[in-house]
């Protein structure tokens, strides 16, 4: 039997993931009062605005995944250090505190080196920190083997292809997305797992992300038909 | 209305998410609370949102709260106190917000596992308040800066609930319970959004003597300064140099605002005798179908508000897939990307130059439209609201960051 249609060791459970939003009642109007937030709210908070854009614009343009960078650029103006923060690759980090510490040290070296007084945000414009809250929910889907998972993967929400691929690796800190995990470890593909564990997930809008993966493992699964 | 009506809207898998959350619910009982059964965005909300919730087996009822013609005058100058408007607040007004309070919740059965109750009319509710049932307040008004004497007097009660929940974080304020975040939405299938046949907008069109050959700037709103429909009428003017074009200005009387009158004599001054610029005050009765078929018909839909809360109204020319050219102001940004989903604009100069590059690419125009069409589809309409809600009352029991159903 080929391993497109082999029965997985064991079988993969889809999840989805559904935020709820609270204000953490924390604003910023410049760059020293943002960093001084970001040290104190919680990971939930920085977890966030590093990742709202992913499932809001999820059909549209690909976003910077970065509200932090969008209002130092669009608010701020210092569009230099706003786009120093939008390329920071969060695929390098496994843990939100890792990230978090990135995005200090950025800051605090722009302020460090610049020679200008501080900009303000206009009244209204301030940096209003949020935290999501995650609701984790089984969808009752069970892939078997890659052909299931590729059939499953069509149908399922967006939420819980965002679930698998953001959350799981860095918010749960698996430091791997659920996807790889399981085709490399109990559907027998490492290779197919390494091809979606080093996609850049970051620059796809989330409907091409869904077509990428289903892709991947689907050409795969023709060339193994052919053997 | 049945959830299952709003697959082909949202999509199988969006609904199927619905249910295996509701599912969480299913033991809760939800008592619904405000001041009205018609009229206000809030009755309309709930008069969509119930059905919905017990079509997903949740046991979600609304109760209305009644009270005489005097605590409805204190309540209306509290909103507008709320809303950072000069009014006359006096001791005896709130002697009388109290008593009438007092007295409603006596009149008023207290049943639910959940108790959500919306904006300050039956906010003394909580004082009924058992260590069996969770309460939240929901709060429908921009409180960002109001009269401080009415909001720390309402904050003593608001604190009592277990959380509250706002519009956007430039609504709320500063509070010692948790402030959740649940944005607007519109509904698909009410009258003011659901989809209009040709004839029926023809109809609309011939009613107010629109022609449909010439390309239509509209803009939907109540007539107030803030609104800028003065602005919008130059920036008409600065279009009507290249393309003949007619202008739109659509909107009601709101019983409540002293100012419309000002300005309707304004903007018909402004109009003065050219015949493409149509001021329509739309009658209370018809708005909904006759704004929505204005809408459909429009080549380019312009909110040039100085000021917005959410603006609902480009929520549904959105959804109606048209072009948008809107100030960069409220929650615009949150539902238009510049030059994705439409066209921000700050001046009366930007929104000209953004309606004539609208008119003059149709095929610009059609993108994005359509792009503003499905960000609408996925992020403001009914479902999504409905979501919110149902993860809002789930919050009370779990108010961890990650919760695992």
């Amino acid at each position: 039997m080929s391993r497109w249609t082999a029965k997985a060791k064991n079988p993969f459970d889809f999840f989805t993931s559904v935020k709820l939003r609270e204000l953490t009642g924390k604003k910023a109007c410049n760059l020293r009062e943002l960093t001084a937030i970001i040290k104190e709210v919680p990971g939930s908070a920085i977890y966030y605005h590093t990742h709202v854009f992913l499932q809001k614009k999820q059909r549209l343009s690909p976003e910077p995944p970065n509200d932090f960078a969008y209002w130092i650029s669009h608010v701020l103006g210092e569009y230099k250090l706003g786009e120093e923060l939008a390329s920071i690759d969060i695929c390098e980090f496994s843990t939100i505190r890792e990230l978090r510490e990135r995005i200090i040290t950025r800051i605090e070296s722009h302020l460090f080196d610049r020679k200008e007084s501080l900009r303000y945000a206009p009244p209204g414009r301030e940096f209003e920190f949020i935290k999501a809250h995650s609701f984790v929910v089984p969808t009752g889907f069970k892939a078997r083997s890659l052909k299931e998972f590729t059939m499953i993967l069509e149908k399922i929400t967006i939420h819980s292809i965002y679930f698998h691929i953001f959350e799981a690796r860095l918010r749960l800190e698996k430091g791997i997305n659920d996807f790889s995990f399981w085709i490399g470890t109990s559907a027998n593909a490492p290779e197919v797992a390494h091809k979606i564990a080093t996609l850049d997930p970051y620059t796809f809008t989330m409907e091409g992300l869904r077509r990428k993966i289903i892709n991947l493992v689907a050409d795969w699964g023709n060339e193994e038909l052919k053997k | 209305m049945h959830i299952s009506d709003y697959e082909k809207i949202v999509g199988k898998d969006i609904i199927h998410e619905l249910k295996l959350i509701s599912n969480k619910l299913k033991k809760k009982k939800i008592q619904c609370i405000n001041s009205t059964k018609v009229g206000g965005g809030v009755a309309e909300i709930l008069s969509r949102l119930i059905p919905l919730l017990n079509d997903l087996g949740i046991d979600a009822t609304w109760d209305v709260i009644t009270a005489d013609p005097d605590y409805y005058n204190v309540t209306k100058a509290f909103h507008n106190a709320l809303h950072g408007r000069k009014v006359e607040i006096t001791q005896s007004m709130f002697d009388k917000f109290v008593s009438t309070g007092e007295d409603i919740a006596k009149r008023t059965d207290i049943y639910g596992d959940i108790v959500f109750v919306h904006d300050p009319q039956p906010i003394m509710l909580v004082e009924k308040k058992s260590n069996s049932s969770k309460w939240i307040w929901r709060c429908h008004v921009d409180v960002s800066s109001p009269y401080m004497e009415v909001w720390e007097f309402l904050r003593r009660f608001i604190e009592k609930y277990n959380c509250s929940v706002f519009s956007s974080p430039k609504f709320a304020r500063e509070l010692e319970i948790p402030q959740f975040l649940v944005a607007p939405s519109i509904d698909p299938f009410s009258e003011k959004n659901r989809e209009l046949t040709p004839e029926e907008i023809d109809s609309v069109l011939k009613k107010y003597g629109i022609e449909k050959e010439k390309p239509i700037i509209t803009q939907v709103s109540r007539f107030d300064y803030l609104k800028d429909p003065l602005g919008v009428i130059d920036a008409y003017r600065l279009v009507k140099k290249y393309i003949d074009c007619q202008l739109i200005l659509a909107g009601n009387r709101a019983a409540d605002d002293p100012e419309t009158d000002i300005v309707l004599q304004d903007v018909m001054e402004k109009k003065g005798d050219d015949p493409d610029i149509h001021i329509l005050l739309v009658e209370p009765e018809r708005n909904d179908f006759d704004v929505n078929a204005i809408q459909r018909a429009s080549d380019v839909v312009v909110q040039k508000s100085i000021k917005e809360g959410f603006a609902i109204t480009i929520t549904e020319a959105l959804w109606k897939a048209r072009p948008v050219v809107a100030s960069a102001v409220g929650g615009i940004p949150l539902q238009i990307s510049h030059r994705y989903s439409g066209i921000l604009c700050h001046t009366v100069g930007g929104a000209a130059l953004g309606i004539r590059e609208v008119l003059n690419n149709p095929e610009y125009a059609k993108r994005i439209g359509r792009n503003g069409k499905e960000h609408i589809r996925r992020n403001f309409l009914s479902t999504r609201h409905l979501r919110d809600y149902m993860l809002l009352f789930l919050s009370l029991d779990n108010p961890e960051d990650i919760v695992y159903l």
